[in-house]
């Protein structure tokens, strides 16, 4: 089964398999991120700009703000969770107050708007 | 490549939703495949059903679209009687009780917790009073915007209600016009005080004199989502009324066309408008979608201007005992953050019917007006006990507040809302005194920068943040000043950000006393504001804790609704059924 992956309401969440997983207003601690100067961003994400799948990571774009210096952007790729068993479609979001490191992408499965 | 939602809407939308809605509904909330739910949710705004937020699963926001805001005789106490029996939830809101109406910010009226076993009869007790829900969400045209008392203004100068009206019954339900690239927001008003609130939307109809007739100036692109606000932008076309209809065809038929359905975010006209600037806008319009040559535009009235200018002249709301033109009156009731409980609702609808013709009217600040009160009937209808708390002469800081839904409901909301704007304007009205000469005095307060509060049109701005307080995530709040319309609209200045919820109180009262002590003559807080740099005003907003209590500084989102006792998100009852028990888990 292939996994489908979209962001809904206006960038308010992404659906993964038309089930709600990942909402916006969670703050997301990140890490080896050129976001703003912070050493470590504590991001607060307001919308979810992409979503794609990188088997078998669930990523996003997510624009936002650090609530400590008040850099406001678009990160680059992070990590919301993953789907190991595309056939059972089981969703493990990760931890978001953990730290988190973005990644720059050239490559992505399943681009998504 | 089309976007997700832009396939799902080939499929199926428009009309053609209701019948899978109603087959759905008899059947009950199981019978949608689960892995179409997000297809049908996004299809059923439509409808003008909104799926409420996570942890709500089953449960809806309708969404009932009265044109210009105009509730006929006879229309409230239905509205009234479906909320009682339809919009309760597992819990009751400590403020507002178990069941209530949200007036909104366009002219609307938002129930929640409506179950999808329930829409079937819903529909059929509002449409037999001619009441609907079809286009209230969704890619379509929206509900109509106007001057709430159009026909009953002694300042109006065209009628815009039967212009409204026609738009209404053109467009809605219209399969020309049933799937746009996104929402289609659209002012009208006839009168000289700016109260159609044209500026912030996408086609507004402005009143103009051409050549001695009366008609309307268009203006196109206003909007203030996403950190994007775009004031209207004149296209110079002027129209006779009897053509508003084939001008409003002619632009919502080029952003069908032109829009871009590949990018949501990109999707409103105000981005097209960015694109071509409004002489490309204008010729477009000339050369493919109207057959008669557009006149240029006419003489408009923005000087005249007076609603939500900080002025402290003139007609800054609705609010308060007004004559008509024809001799009777309309009684602007103050609605705090626009929210009114079902038996409040219903007893309005009767005193409506006692002292006025049994009409009401709904206004772009979240208040409700009765019209058609007779001179004789003022005193005893202003005596009646129910007017207490929906005054016509309330304190500026219960008039001036306006709040979104928030996360109560809402899935794109940083910050719980309403409950508390109604905590802030009790306080700020037992702890703060405005200057004397001023009467009114806005706050509108959004969750997030959809900006369905209109945030960045207020006296004081607030906008849904997170900071840290003592090393703790705590709700906050972006604090900007000195937005507002009229002739010269202006956007609010973002000057204070990420203030703990619980400071705002205080960050405010210490605004309005320094704009007291530094103010010079007689100058309107507006003015102060836009005389003065970022950095100065900052200094003036001195965030403080105070003995305001703010029972919603955690994270409001986590919680399956802010106000159960147990609010856990795994505590929730959703989804139910129809009658509201909690259908069985697939864990």
């Amino acid at each position: 089964m292939t996994t489908d992956v979209h962001q809904l309401d206006d960038g308010a969440w992404i659906s993964v398999n038309d089930s709600r997983e990942v909402n916006v207003s969670d703050l997301w601690l990140l890490a080896r991120s050129d976001f703003c100067g912070c050493e470590t961003t504590d991001f607060l994400a307001e919308g979810f700009v992409k979503v794609g799948v990188d088997y078998p990571d669930i990523q996003a774009r997510i624009a936002g703000q650090c609530i400590a210096c008040g850099e406001s952007g678009v990160t680059d790729w992070l990590t919301v969770g993953r789907v190991v068993d595309p056939n059972s479609g089981e969703f493990y979001g990760v931890d978001h107050e953990s730290v988190h490191f973005p990644e720059k992408r050239t490559r992505l499965a399943h681009p998504e708007k | 490549m089309p976007s997700k939602v832009e396939k799902w809407k080939d499929e199926v939308y428009g009309n053609e939703i209701r019948e899978h809605l109603m087959e759905f509904a008899e059947k009950g909330w199981d019978a949608i495949p689960e892995d179409e739910h997000d297809a049908w949710f996004e299809r059923f705004k439509w409808w003008g059903l909104y799926h409420q937020r996570s942890g709500q699963e089953s449960y809806f926001m309708m969404r009932i679209g009265t044109p210009n805001g105009v509730i006929k005789p006879g229309q409230l106490e239905v509205i009234g009687e479906i909320a009682k029996e339809y919009a309760t939830g597992p819990v009751d809101n400590p403020e507002f009780g178990e069941a209530y109406c949200d007036w909104t910010t366009r002219q609307s009226i938002q129930l929640h917790w409506i179950k999808l076993e329930d829409i079937p009869e819903i529909f059929e007790k509002l449409e037999a009073v001619g009441l609907g829900t079809q286009q209230a969400c969704g890619d379509s045209w929206r509900n109509i915007v106007g001057c709430p008392v159009a026909g009953k203004d002694k300042h109006e100068h065209v009628d815009a209600w039967p212009v409204a009206e026609d738009l209404h019954e053109t467009f809605k339900g219209n399969d020309d016009y049933s799937n746009l690239p996104r929402k289609w927001k659209v002012a009208i008003a006839g009168c000289d005080e700016g109260c159609g609130q044209g500026d912030i939307n996408d086609l507004a109809f402005e009143p103009a004199e051409k050549d001695g007739e009366l008609g309307f100036n268009v203006r196109i692109g206003g909007g203030l989502s996403r950190k994007e606000p775009r004031l209207a932008r004149d296209i110079d076309v002027w129209v006779p009324p009897e053509q508003a209809a084939d001008v409003a065809h002619g632009m919502s038929s080029l952003f069908r066309d032109y829009g871009d359905r590949e990018d949501r975010f990109n999707a409103r006209i105000k981005f097209l408008m960015d694109e071509w600037g409004p002489e490309k806008m204008r010729s477009v319009l000339q050369e493919e979608y109207v057959d008669f040559e557009l006149p240029t535009a006419g003489e408009d009235m923005r000087d005249q201007y007076s609603y939500n200018t900080g002025s402290q002249d003139g007609h800054n709301d609705h609010v308060g005992i007004h004559e008509q033109k024809d001799g009777n009156y309309y009684i602007g009731l103050n609605v705090l953050v626009g929210r009114m409980g079902a038996d409040d609702v219903l007893e309005l609808a009767e005193l409506a019917d006692e002292y006025g013709s049994g009409e009401v009217r709904l206004t772009q600040r979240q208040n409700i007006i009765v019209t058609d009160v007779p001179e004789e009937n003022l005193d005893e209808f202003t005596s009646e006990p129910l007017l207490e708390n929906y005054s016509p002469d309330p304190s500026p800081f219960m008039r001036g507040s306006i709040a979104c839904t928030g996360t109560e409901y809402c899935s794109l909301s940083i910050v719980e809302t309403k409950n508390r704007q109604v905590r802030y304007a009790r306080w700020l009205k037992d702890n703060v005194e405005l200057p004397e000469d001023h009467k009114d005095f806005h706050i509108h307060l959004s969750g997030c920068t959809a900006s369905c509060a209109q945030p960045q049109i207020a006296d004081v701005s607030l906008r849904g943040m997170k900071t840290r307080k003592d090393g703790e995530p705590v709700e906050a709040l972006d604090i900007g000043l000195g937005g507002g319309l009229g002739d010269d609209p202006r956007f609010a200045d973002w000057v204070e950000m990420r203030v703990p919820a619980d400071e705002v109180p205080g960050a405010i009262k210490n605004l309005v006393n320094n704009f007291e002590d530094a103010r010079e003559g007689g100058e309107t807080f507006r003015d102060f504001v836009e005389d003065r740099d970022e950095e100065t005003l900052a200094e003036m907003v001195e965030p403080e804790e105070t003995d305001y209590h703010d029972p919603y500084m955690h994270n409001t989102k986590m919680t399956w609704y802010p106000y159960a006792e147990d609010d856990d998100m795994q505590s929730s009852p959703a989804p139910t059924d129809g009658s509201g028990e909690p259908l069985p888990s697939d864990d």
